[in-house]
């Protein structure tokens, strides 16, 4: 009897399910963060930051990760961007084979939510899946349409939606404070809000923004920009001044 | 829930070169240090190995490598997977070329870069970085970082050496560079990195690319500024105290 502990060893001669993905060879390397996706009186706004991460380093500070998709719809991504650019490869052919039918109809924001769906869990399934989460908006016939794919495949639709740390930091605000009908400046100033703290407090987040919306009429992905930040409280001031060495 | 946070967030590992890549209004100029060290293996083999990471197997290596008439790449990461990589890549495009029938795009050449670094991204230890002059977008960069993400970029860093090139590209790198001054920004940026890389260092080679061709320069140690605590290369320390420069230090004496 012979028991493998070398998980080298194991890593050539073993079956997906026991190992890790990292020990399989899968990394995310360079990497998108949270993106935050909210529904607004004419349709759907979405934002993410436009940056690459590779691990530890902001290494990419130009990285568009929303992108229209069709007529109808809005992806945003965060994870692996290589993933994302694949995906993206994806989408181009299933729009355009939906543009051959050249039959009047084009695929809205539910069928390509549900598309993505089937491609993150299948691959899932093989023990090889596309690093992102998605967040995909998008409007048709009037109605609003906001849902999330993760790597694992598992989705839903929700009023607002964010991914990776936006899921522990922009949700509950927007739980609080997120309302039906909400005008353009309303939701982008609650967006921006959000924004400001994942700013704040992740790390992987950097300063330059980009805020795409969809409506009825089409989709508009605005040109980055910055935000300014508060650092005027005054416990900001000198916080070891009663307890040395405090942070 | 989201494997965002099971990740270890500082994963991936550097690559033992410098390698650079900037766009100026009518070509690019690529450029590389021309280290080659021996790779670190985890097999607990019983042989002469040298130590991993430690002997500088070549130290004049050509990291810039030809793809087409008009397009480079600079290799970091593997020697092997970058070499294969771009043999393919330059087997494609030769094909191409022929099809097309006329010179190939720096947009096509980077997107099979891509495309190989893609697909194999669980085997491959690649970080490339593509440059080029074609007569529709004229000079262009495209960086290709380990997982086959595909990024234009005005500039580009990669290989370990660039650590240190962040902060400095972030200061010195400016829009609208002519030629002379993207060259001597390329050079300055790797012999600042190999004065800090142990991975990086050996000759600066460059190859500036535009609508009148393709020039390579090269740079040995020798011609490189001088930074912080560098000294200045003498014969011998015969020379030194010959020429009086330094104080001889007296005898100690108990």
């Amino acid at each position: 009897m012979y028991c493998i502990e070398d998980r080298f060893l194991m890593s050539k001669c073993m079956p997906e399910w026991i190992l890790t993905l990292e020990e399989q060879g899968w990394y995310p390397y360079v990497t998108g963060t949270s993106v935050i996706g909210i529904k607004y009186k004419d349709g759907i706004l979405m934002a993410a930051d436009t940056g690459g991460s590779y691990g530890s380093t902001l290494r990419y500070k130009s990285v568009e990760r929303m992108k229209v998709i069709g007529k109808h719809s809005l992806l945003g991504a965060s994870g692996e961007i290589s993933d994302f650019q694949e995906i993206l490869r994806y989408l181009d052919e299933l729009i355009l084979y939906d543009n051959m039918w050249d039959d009047g109809n084009s695929l809205g924001p539910k069928e390509i939510h549900n598309y993505l769906n089937r491609v993150m869990y299948n691959r899932r399934n093989k023990f090889n899946p596309l690093w992102n989460s998605l967040v995909l908006g998008g409007v048709k016939n009037g109605n609003k349409y906001l849902g999330v794919v993760t790597m694992l495949g598992a989705h839903y639709a929700d009023n607002h939606v964010a991914t990776g740390f936006g899921n522990h930091l922009a949700v509950p605000i927007l739980r609080s404070e997120w309302k039906e009908g909400m005008s353009f400046e309303e939701a982008v100033k609650l967006l921006e809000k959000c924004l400001l703290v994942l700013l704040y407090r992740d790390r992987s987040s950097i300063n330059k923004f980009q805020i795409a919306k969809i409506t009825e009429e089409g989709a508009t992905i605005y040109p980055a920009y910055s935000l300014k930040t508060f650092w005027g409280f005054s416990a900001f001031q000198n916080p070891g001044q009663f307890a040395e060495g405090t942070w | 829930m989201d494997p965002l946070h099971d990740m270890n967030l500082d994963a991936p590992h550097s690559m033992g070169t410098t390698i650079i890549g900037v766009s100026y209004d009518g070509g690019v100029v690529l450029g590389a240090d021309s280290r080659t060290s021996t790779f670190s293996c985890w097999f607990r083999v019983i042989s002469a190995l040298p130590p991993p990471g430690m002997y500088v197997a070549n130290r004049a290596s050509d990291k810039i490598t030809q793809l087409t008439e008009n397009v480079y790449v600079c290799r970091s990461g593997s020697a092997a997977d970058t070499q294969v990589v771009s043999d393919y890549v330059r087997y494609f495009l030769h094909q191409h070329t022929i099809q097309l029938g006329q010179p190939s795009t720096v947009k096509v050449a980077a997107n099979l870069i891509r495309m190989l670094s893609y697909q194999n991204k669980n085997m491959l230890q690649a970080g490339l970085i593509v440059g080029g002059w074609d007569k529709y977008d004229g000079g262009q960069i495209y960086s290709v970082p380990l997982g086959g993400t595909i990024l234009k970029q005005p500039f580009a860093i990669g290989g370990s050496g660039s650590s240190y090139l962040y902060g400095f590209m972030d200061q010195a790198w400016k829009e609208g560079m002519s030629k002379d001054e993207a060259e001597k920004l390329v050079v300055k940026a790797a012999s600042l990195a190999m004065a800090r890389d142990g991975a990086s260092g050996g000759v600066i080679r460059t190859v500036i690319i535009n609508a009148d061709g393709v020039t390579r320069n090269f740079y040995p140690g020798d011609t490189h500024p001088l930074w912080h605590d560098e000294l200045e290369a003498q014969n011998s320390l015969l020379d030194v105290l010959s020429s009086g420069g330094a104080a001889c230090p007296e005898p100690m004496s108990t």
